[in-house]
């Protein structure tokens, strides 16, 4: 997975992480299982690591996620 | 609801009518019988998607139009379309980004890569201003210089100057939706009229680019309004309709709403059919949602003869070789670059 921004040590976007994706809420508190289905179905709009909302930009085959603290994640939605 | 009890009132079956009327003359429904077949009942509805069907194959044939879309600016739009989770009026999390250039002709290969004929730029504006225009000048004339695939634009309200400079520019199709039935449609947009997509609708129509026009479902409507939705597209007869299945999205008015049932996803497809029998009755956003795979299996053997394929412009789709593999189950070919129906 391409990575690009703030350095192959920073934590991705998308990693688990203290937020989640979907709704930008702590992922320790509260239910997020309704969350984790719609982000089968959407990219991650929230950092995991910081709960920034990224710039996320959708193609037919791929999206890309951007955090402007944790860099940019590209992922190939086609096998 | 019985057989019996999904028969009309006036003792002559709906779908009896629509075989010799659809079927065998090739006169679309009426709204009247549009509405008695989004009535019909669950025991009708492999009768209803069967003869769907075969007015499908009569007058379209077995191949099936593919097509990528790709969102060129997202976010930020100023109108406040109540399903659509660009609106800069709503909190959702969708932020305003461009693509860039490189970027749009990459998206254009790997939809041709597919065998997709169509390959759709969008915008979410209210209409375009000249740095979009500029955007697309440039991006139709790259992406027809590296790829051999239609190229369409959706890029809301249009001037006569900017259809012109389309058609000029070589985009062959434009779409631009309804979105619902008229009576419905203040519920769902009140930042523009349905009478201004009617007027922009015209003026594709006119320009020789083809049109593509349709609409979203299960937000709230009624069947009645469903029914008007069908009727308005029917006389406007545009080249494509899109059917959008409601995909409630987080921050928007409709973000609470319950998917559309499947089955009545599946009687709306079937109707549309019958009130459209001549025009590519396309699968757009939502049907991974309301029908998931079986659902699309029996959308594309009860009208459907297009798909858009990958992702959408915020949320993802199936996995391309997923419906290319249904496609090929079903014998039913990706029609060709340039193939009439």
């Amino acid at each position: 997975m391409p990575f690009a921004g703030s350095g192959a040590s920073a934590p991705l976007p998308d990693e688990a992480g203290t937020y989640c994706g979907a709704c930008g809420g702590v992922l320790a508190e509260g239910d997020h299982a309704r969350c984790a289905r719609r982000l089968e179905l959407e990219p991650p709009r929230y950092c995991g690591q910081c709960r920034r909302r990224m710039k996320v930009q959708v193609t037919p085959g791929a999206w890309t996620a951007t955090c402007v603290e944790h860099g940019t994640v590209e992922h190939s939605t086609w096998s | 609801m019985t057989a019996q009890a999904s028969a009309t009132t006036t003792g002559t079956d709906v779908l009896d009518v629509a075989r010799e009327q659809v079927l065998e003359r090739g006169e679309a429904l009426s709204y009247e019988q549009v509405l008695e077949v989004l009535r019909t009942g669950d025991d009708r509805l492999a009768e209803l998607l069967a003869l769907a069907h075969d007015v499908r194959m009569k007058y379209q044939g077995p191949t099936v139009e593919v097509e990528g879309i790709v969102s060129l600016k997202t976010g930020g739009c100023p109108e406040d379309c109540h399903f659509c989770s660009q609106s800069g009026q709503f909190t959702s999390p969708v932020r305003s980004v461009w693509l860039n250039i490189p970027e749009l002709v990459r998206a254009a290969k790997q939809t041709a890569a597919t065998g997709a004929s169509e390959f759709c730029i969008v915008a979410a504006v209210r209409g375009p201003d000249e740095k979009l225009m500029e955007q697309m000048r440039e991006g139709v004339a790259a992406i027809r210089a590296a790829v051999d695939i239609n190229v369409a634009a959706s890029l809301g309200m249009l001037t006569q100057e900017q259809v012109d400079e389309l058609v000029e520019m070589g985009v062959h199709r434009y779409n631009h939706n309804l979105e619902a039935g008229r009576s419905f449609f203040p519920n769902v947009v009140t930042t523009h009229s349905w009478e201004e997509r009617w007027e922009t609708c015209e003026m594709v129509k006119a320009s020789g680019m083809e049109l593509c026009c349709g609409g979203l479902v299960g937000m709230g409507e009624t069947l009645e309004q469903r029914a008007e939705l069908a009727a308005d597209l029917g006389r406007l007869e545009p080249h494509e309709v899109p059917l959008n299945f409601l995909n409630p999205r987080p921050g928007t008015p409709f973000g609470d709403l319950e998917p559309m049932e499947t089955n009545d996803a599946l009687r709306t497809i079937a109707a549309f059919r019958l009130a459209l029998p001549r025009t590519i009755l396309r699968y757009a956003g939502g049907r991974e949602l309301t029908l998931g795979d079986l659902g699309t299996r029996d959308g594309l053997l009860g009208g459907i003869n297009a798909v858009i394929v990958g992702n959408y412009l915020t949320t993802l789709g199936r996995d391309p070789k997923e419906d290319l593999s249904l496609l090929a189950d079903l014998e039913m070919p990706i029609r060709a670059l340039n193939e009439t129906f």
